[in-house]
């Protein structure tokens, strides 16, 4: 098994690890380390003081607040919710449901026809920064992507405690 | 006392055990049922023995089944098997549970044990019987072929006058002699158009095919010099295995070869846990995917009016991984099967899933049944991906599928994401189309078929650390490739009048997904020449991830009496390259004025007739995007500018880049006046934006005044007559009132088949065999 330090996975963090340690990493098994360093080189990167527990998007994290309660929270400091809840729920959101709003992003004939498809674009209420796009039809339920088993993660796949959580 | 023998009751023995095949399938599945392991085996004895041998043994066989494919394809006429490697071969133990598969399009690593299965269960031991030097032929896709035009060739191998094990190959032909030509045609909306159907036919005896198959097969298809080219293929391969399986069994003795095929089933179980356990994270994903299934349009003529509807695959997927390392994908809430070609088989996806893993979760040489064993599918009766009505069409049974699966990269990316795996992370995979498909007398005078594989290439999703690729992959093969524009020439009376990458057809993002390509191609010396489009337009199949975009949909040109000829010969302007820009496209100021075009989204469409000298542009997807794209650095923007994969346009209205071009129209990116007009951007989202439980008062109101295409409707309803979990999932979420419903006959269009249905298993004498739970 290969092992990185951790320049390595901040560089990998950062989009600028060099392409033949990428591919190293791409080809050799997996190092178990790599949860812990990648945790360690975010939470260096972040303006809060929360402990991340689990990274979730390139802007979002499960954190562990000063009391200890599990929340979602994007990188600008703003909280979403509870890490069980949907923190799409709390965005903000802007639909593309006209050929007006898609051919903003799009060629003529190269977006979707909104009779069948929309764009929903997910921001942070408070930095604006686009966390998810849903591509569904209209009508469709906003859908709660991820609910990860933290705990078993933790104690029974890499070995580390658990953060505490406040019930 | 008069005993009757065994040919007399039907028992062949052969396995020499005293079982039929179906005695000791039986006992198999017993014992991986109650123990959790295959075959009962808790314990690896060869390998836990004899280690070193165990994986000469491994390399021996694997190497030699690679081998063979190369060897074989080589005999192959068609391009889509010697150019593009659309073949494989899989070595089966005797229950037709897969020991080992070669390279290629390895979602066969199943389907023909599916067959295998199948001729165990329905007794074929005793009738047409099992013998040393049989070939059984199948492309049934009601007992688990993908589609029709993967005929598998299925050779039983004997050792000392005993069934010890099967091998099959499969090649994809180019025709199938379906109601329109092409491997796989949109003109039929049945299983009975689908083209020629063959159920584990016995077509070889003492090793030759037999004479009746011979010329029935040959006759049933258009393309007959590419049928038995790719039948020889496959027999090649086939014997080259068995001789292979023959030479180890004398090198290593009987006894170690036959441990070694159950033993490895067993080790393909565990080694698919403990991928999952390394590389992903426990928890529940929830993704869904769509695709268009466009056939009202009057360019989609079908033979039945009951077809003649918009609707689309709903493709919900929950995936949960366990922390014992097992995984379960739910696709509860899936729509109905239709009347299209688009109906998938369950084994399509217990087999079929396998060639988009091995991408991705298990990027190694050990694919067989074992990950099958380690993974629970439900796939509810009555949906796309598991029809309960032996009428369906299943040609193009990749529209969905390529579709469907779509989703499973973005929840395996979400745990390579969460676990620091970032440069497993890839957002998705492009829709393979378009396909270029058709027919007629080719340029050698020929009855032909055509179906353009450049679909091999499109672009990939985006990584979390770099841009997908361009123009490089499709998810059904691993190893596809676009093919030589030389080749495709000779294969199709089609001159390339451009071949480009697709600028803006990768998704945008942080890391954008890989461009697509298009080729413009001229209708030249064919006769009677028809071509049909088929692919993704008014939909997106892909959606991109953490703030990237789907790739951009498809649309169709075409372009008929262009006066191209004149042109030609008067030595004027003609169409050439690419589509740079559909909103302001210029072949057309390159063709006759009087010329009749076709430019629009319907990307699905049957049968039409091409003159020579008219046009048919063959654009094949990108793929989706990463994060959000104004974190896009200003230099990835500007190379793409550069390379024209990005129109100016949207590099400044997506990724707020701010840009000059110099005196030799080379763009360069201004670093800090894009960071403040990507800070304006921010505000202008939120100004354009509303908290998301406000949009959804609005939304409510839609849904309750059933305010939505006749497409959208459709798919829902279908979805919620068959699945109660769903519908009550949906009224939840938008706290509908109780009675509010909504059924098919409501929508006004065709409803046939959405109450009356009638399963292969209800046959006389046919018994299915059931992988999943339904």
């Amino acid at each position: 098994m290969s092992t990185y330090t951790n320049e390595q996975v901040a560089h990998l963090a950062e989009g600028t690890l060099d392409w033949e340690t990428t591919f190293r990493m791409l080809s050799m098994p997996k190092d178990n380390s790599r949860f812990k360093q990648y945790v360690e080189a975010l939470q260096k990167k972040v303006s809060f003081k929360d402990k991340i527990v689990l990274p979730l998007a390139p802007h979002m994290y499960i954190v562990q607040t000063a009391k200890k309660q599990w929340v979602i929270k994007c990188d600008c400091g703003h909280e979403f919710c509870d890490y069980t809840d949907n923190w799409k729920m709390h965005a903000h959101i802007y639909v593309r449901d006209t050929e007006e709003a898609m051919t903003e992003v799009y060629p003529k004939l190269m977006a979707p026809d909104t009779q069948w498809q929309v764009y929903r674009e997910y921001y942070c209420p408070t930095c604006g920064t686009l966390h998810d796009v849903e591509a569904p039809t209209p009508w469709y339920p906003v859908i709660h992507d991820f609910e990860p088993d933290i705990e078993a993660f933790y104690k029974e796949w890499v070995g580390l405690p658990v953060p505490e959580r406040a019930s | 006392m008069n005993m009757l023998s065994n040919n007399e009751t039907g028992f062949a023995d052969l396995l020499k055990n005293g079982q039929t095949l179906k005695q000791f399938r039986d006992g198999i599945i017993e014992r991986t049922q109650k123990t959790g392991h295959y075959n009962g085996l808790e314990k690896l004895e060869l390998r836990d023995a004899d280690p070193i041998g165990y994986e000469k043994l491994f390399s021996k066989l694997r190497g030699g089944l690679v081998h063979a494919r190369e060897t074989a394809k080589k005999i192959a006429a068609s391009p889509i098997v010697e150019q593009e490697g659309e073949l494989c071969f899989t070595l089966y133990n005797a229950v037709g549970d897969c020991v080992l598969t070669s390279t290629g399009i390895i979602i066969h690593v199943g389907t023909m044990g599916a067959a295998i299965k199948y001729m165990i269960e329905n007794n074929w031991e005793a009738n047409p019987g099992i013998n040393p030097g049989d070939m059984f032929t199948n492309n049934d896709c009601s007992i688990g072929n993908v589609h029709p035009c993967d005929i598998a060739t299925i050779v039983p191998i004997f050792w000392e006058g005993r069934l010890i094990g099967w091998v099959g190959g499969v090649t994809h032909v180019i025709d199938t002699g379906a109601v329109t030509p092409g491997s796989m045609s949109t003109g039929q909306v049945q299983r009975f158009g689908d083209g020629y159907m063959i159920t584990c036919r016995k077509t070889g005896v003492n090793d030759t095919p037999l004479r009746d198959w011979l010329h029935e097969s040959q006759r049933s298809v258009r393309t007959p010099k590419y049928w038995i080219l790719d039948e020889k293929t496959r027999i090649a391969g086939c014997h080259m295995i068995r001789e292979l399986v023959e030479e180890v069994i004398r090198a290593d003795g009987i006894e170690a070869y036959e441990k070694f095929a159950y033993e490895v089933i067993e080790e393909g179980r565990r080694g698919l846990m403990s991928r999952i356990k390394a590389m992903t994270l426990p928890g529940k994903y929830r993704k869904v995917s769509f695709v268009d299934v466009p056939y009202k349009h009057e360019d989609v003529q079908v033979s039945s009016a009951f077809a003649k509807l918009d609707s689309i695959m709903h493709s919900p997927c929950e995936m949960t991984i366990k922390p014992d390392g097992k995984w379960r994908l739910d696709f509860e809430g899936a729509s109905r099967w239709g009347w299209h070609t688009f109906n998938a088989h369950q084994v399509a996806f217990t087999s079929g899933i396998w060639v988009m893993m091995c991408q991705t979760l298990v990027p190694t040489q050990r694919i067989n049944d074992g990950a099958y064993f380690a993974t629970e599918f439900h796939l509810p009766k009555g949906t796309w991906c598991n029809p309960d009505d032996r009428r369906t069409g299943h040609a193009y049974a990749w529209h969905f599928l390529v579709s469907g699966w779509a989703a499973l990269w973005r929840g395996l990316s979400q745990s390579y994401f969460s676990r620091g795996y970032l440069e497993e992370v890839n957002a998705g995979n492009a829709n393979t189309s378009n396909w270029l498909q058709g027919g007629g007398i080719n340029q050698d005078g020929e009855i032909h078929a055509v179906n353009s594989f450049e679909a091999s290439s499109c672009g990939t999703g985006a990584c979390a650390v770099k841009d997908g690729l361009n123009h490089a992959a499709a998810i059904w093969n691993p190893e596809g490739d676009m093919g030589d524009i030389e080749i495709w020439e000779m294969a199709e009376p089609l001159l390339y009048m451009g071949r480009n990458v697709k600028a803006n057809s990768g998704g945008y993002g942080k890391y954008r997904g890989g461009c697509g390509f298009e080729t413009l191609r001229m209708v030249w010396n064919a006769q009677d020449w028809t071509m049909f489009f088929m692919g993704n337009g008014f939909m997106n199949s892909d959606w991109g991830m953490m703030g990237g975009y789907p790739a951009a949909t498809g649309y169709r040109f075409e372009a008929h009496k262009t006066g191209l000829e004149r042109r030609i010969a008067n030595g004027e302007s003609l169409p050439l390259g690419g589509d740079i820009d559909p909103s302001a496209p210029t072949y057309e100021h390159n063709i006759d004025a009087t010329a009749r075009i076709k430019r629009d989204k319907q990307c699905m469409t049957t049968e039409d007739c091409y003159d020579n000298h008219d046009l048919y542009l063959n654009y094949l997807r990108g793929g989706p995007g990463f994060g959000d794209p104004i974190d896009r650095e200003p230099k990835a923007i500007e190379k793409d500018l550069n390379e024209k994969f990005l129109l100016p346009e949207y590099a400044q209205k997506v990724y707020g880049a701010v840009f000059t071009q110099d005196a030799k129209g080379a763009y360069v990116v201004d670093v800090a006046k894009t960071q403040a007009r990507r800070a304006e951007m921010r505000k202008e989202r939120l100004a354009r934006a509303v908290p998301v439980r406000e949009w959804m008062k609005e939304e409510r109101e839609r849904i309750i005044n059933k305010h939505a295409s006749q497409a959208v409707q459709h798919m829902f309803a279908t979805s919620f007559a068959l699945s109660e979990k769903f519908t009550k999932h949906f009224k939840d979420f938008w706290s509908l009132p109780a009675d509010w419903q909504l059924l098919e006959t409501e929508l006004g269009v065709p409803s046939y088949g959405s109450k009356h249905r009638m399963d292969l298993s209800l046959m006389p004498d046919v018994t299915t065999v059931v992988q999943v739970e339904e």
